[in-house]
């Protein structure tokens, strides 16, 4: 209870310390409407700034708490907020149950970093197999044969590697091991995919910027972290293998590759993790934030204004996204997103 | 608004019952409180003593993909960060406090107290955000390999300070603790040896007694039962702590020997997975863990209290 508590303070707080100028405009907004929405940490930077040039541009204020995806789905399954955002999509069966309608905003990236004296970003070759024997523990050392055979010509040491995770529950912990299921059978037989799994050994860091921390302190450590934060903290990143056989480098290039050749159009709301991706280009751990609307809103002004909201960050949005390392999401699917709420919430 | 004259001396009776009833009901809002914390905490985690029974206390399982959950390797975490911590701040706090009344030149004593108490006034984020990027770093580069050199090859003890140095684990985390709980031993310590009467020191000085023996025969054994009393004080706070711990301890649920290597505390798991508990075993087995933490500070204040009383006893009988 504690660390919710502590949670929603800390927004609260957050809030309120980037909200100086923000105040100002909600008094002159004061009368006009107001949503909420909950969820996804992830989605928080750019929802916040989308929220920010939509009430510049339409008077409607969005206050959105970074509480946590799993507190998201459950707040507007109860009806407190007007919207949830999730990083873990639900299935039909789930959405029916609620009344939700879900559908994809915008699209990021997870990436992994290592930290070996001399090694320059960019240079290290690793496989899905690969990255899931490391974090299985059966790959320990940074000289194995099968790291060295898919790195020829590139000297790396001879030492122990230390794996960092996520210690918190998170959407970046449920791509990272959805991905990992996907590529490696032993990986879905043993700890399997989730927001927190039972990882073998390592450290777990709180939040990206734990991770992120943990693998600068650590040498020889490997960890993964949000496209973001290996953009802010000049990380060192490895490229990984997508499902074509190419070795493909974390940009917003291969994000947007990933959302293009992923196939929405055969996923029922939406439900659909984008990673392994089949495109020549597509990063293999791409993800997305869903966001959670009810079918039939009990305050149908509310959940008209959060539409219109989502629309405009959709297509407006685009700027903003970009300038935060997120990827905006094709034209294609903003399309078939339109037309997917025009025919579920009524 | 003052009450009319002719009332006065009935408004007296009143308001001392007044102020009686406000005191009792005080009083008992901490009962309150304090039963009402374990109940909903039992309640809450009550799926999870269901589903597991006494295996959830022993168990080191900790799998939300598969659902299965154990408390052992948090409670471990808890117990030992927080005895390694008073093993390090219990002869600092002392040897402070014993400075500070007996030792210090009189213009030192403000400046160091003082400095005590804006210790204690430092939010344990702070402590968490030094220990990972000051110290964690400097456990890692001096102290682990150090330890591991020396103490790693010896029998008994060797396992303890065994691994990679990676400056993350039970020992740094115990060590950041250590100092967080030192300004709160310290400030009591100070107080009661102050309270120490004068006059039986005097009396020692007089018979030829040292400043060690009058340390050690007058002023220990005169405040033993408010010096434990202090250090359960500190221990209790150690073993909640949450913001400090979570930064510096590794987060791993994972059982070594080594003091080196990471583990959990029952605090720091609830704080790290609470928000995205999303099954009710997951909830329910956090609550639970939060209900364990609720029964291990309660036996420790059992402890101290059983502790006092047989100092009490012993003191009475050898006088």
């Amino acid at each position: 209870m504690k660390s919710r508590i502590l949670a929603v303070a800390a927004a609260a707080l957050l809030t309120a310390a980037c909200g100086t100028n923000e105040g100002n405009q909600a008094q002159r907004a004061a009368g006009s409407q107001q949503i909420t929405g909950a969820g996804s940490t992830f989605v928080y930077p750019v929802l916040s700034a989308w929220a920010a040039d939509y009430q510049k541009h339409s008077g409607t204020s969005v206050n959105y708490q970074s509480i946590g995806s799993g507190g998201g789905i459950s707040q507007v399954e109860a009806g407190t907020v007007d919207f949830g955002a999730t990083d873990q999509p639900l299935k039909s069966d789930e959405l029916a149950k609620n009344g939700l309608a879900q559908f994809p905003v915008v699209v990021g990236g997870i990436v992994p970093v290592v930290n070996i004296a001399g090694l320059a970003s960019g240079k290290l070759k690793l496989t899905g197999p690969v990255l899931a024997d490391i974090y299985q523990g059966k790959i320990k050392s940074w000289n194995d044969p099968v790291i060295a055979k898919l790195n020829p010509g590139l000297n790396l040491p001879n030492a122990a590697i230390a794996t960092v995770h996520r210690s918190d529950g998170s959407g970046t912990t449920f791509n990272f091991t959805h991905y990992l299921s996907q590529v490696s059978p032993a990986w879905k037989s043993g700890p399997g995919e989730g927001k927190t799994v039972a990882w073998t050994g390592g450290v777990g860091g709180k939040g990206n910027e734990g991770v992120a921390a943990y693998v600068k302190q650590l040498p020889n450590s490997i960890g993964y972290v949000e496209y973001a934060y290996v953009m802010q903290n000049g990380m060192t990143c490895a490229l990984l293998q997508n499902a074509a056989g190419n070795f493909v480098a974390p940009s917003a290039d291969s994000f947007a590759a990933a959302a293009a050749t992923a196939d929405w159009a055969h996923a029922p709301d939406f439900n659909l993790v984008m990673t392994n991706a089949a495109g020549a280009n597509a990063y293999p751990i791409a993800a997305s934030t869903f966001i959670l609307l009810h079918k039939q809103p009990k305050d149908k002004a509310k959940s008209n204004a959060a539409i219109a909201f989502f629309k405009y960050a959709l297509e407006h949005g685009q700027g903003q996204a970009k300038k935060l390392d997120y990827v905006p999401l094709p034209d294609a699917l903003v399309k078939q997103i339109e037309t997917y709420i025009g025919a579920n919430i009524k | 608004m003052s009450p009319p004259p002719h009332l006065a001396p009935s408004s007296g009776a009143a308001a001392d019952r007044l102020f009686r009833l406000v005191t009792a009901g005080a009083a008992w809002l901490v009962l309150i409180v304090l039963g009402g914390a374990a109940v909903s905490m039992a309640w809450g985690g009550r799926l999870a003593f269901e589903t597991f029974g006494w295996r959830f206390i022993a168990s080191r399982d900790w799998d939300p993909v598969s659902g299965k959950f154990g408390a052992l390797i948090p409670i471990y975490g808890t117990l030992a960060t927080s005895i390694i911590a008073l093993l390090i701040a219990v002869p600092v706090s002392i040897g402070i406090a014993l400075f500070l009344t007996d030792i210090a030149p009189r213009w030192l004593r403000a400046p160091i107290g003082m400095a005590i108490e804006l210790l204690a006034a430092i939010p344990s984020i702070i402590y968490g955000m030094w220990g990972l990027f000051v110290f964690a770093p400097f456990m890692a580069a001096h102290v682990e390999p150090w330890l591991t050199g020396k103490l790693g090859g010896l029998p008994v003890i060797g396992p303890l300070f065994t691994g990679p140095p990676i400056g993350i684990g039970l020992l740094t985390a115990s060590v950041v603790l250590g100092i967080m709980i030192i300004p709160f031993i310290t400030a009591v310590a100070r107080d009661v040896f102050n309270a120490v009467p004068s006059s039986l020191k005097e009396a020692a000085v007089a018979l030829g007694s040292t400043r060690w023996e009058i340390l050690s025969r007058v002023t220990l054994p005169y405040t033993r039962s408010a010096i434990i009393g202090a250090i359960f004080l500190g221990l209790g706070r150690a073993l909640g702590e949450t913001m400090a711990v979570t930064f510096v301890l590794g987060n791993a649920h994972d059982l070594s020997p080594s003091l080196l290597m990471p583990s959990n505390s029952i605090a720091a798991a609830i704080a790290n997975e609470f928000t995205e508990a999303d099954t009710e075993l997951y909830r329910s087995s956090l609550i639970a863990l939060a209900f364990l933490l609720f029964v291990v500070t309660f036996l420790v204040l059992c402890a101290a209290k059983l502790m006092l009383m047989r100092v009490g006893r012993t003191h009475g009988r050898s006088q």
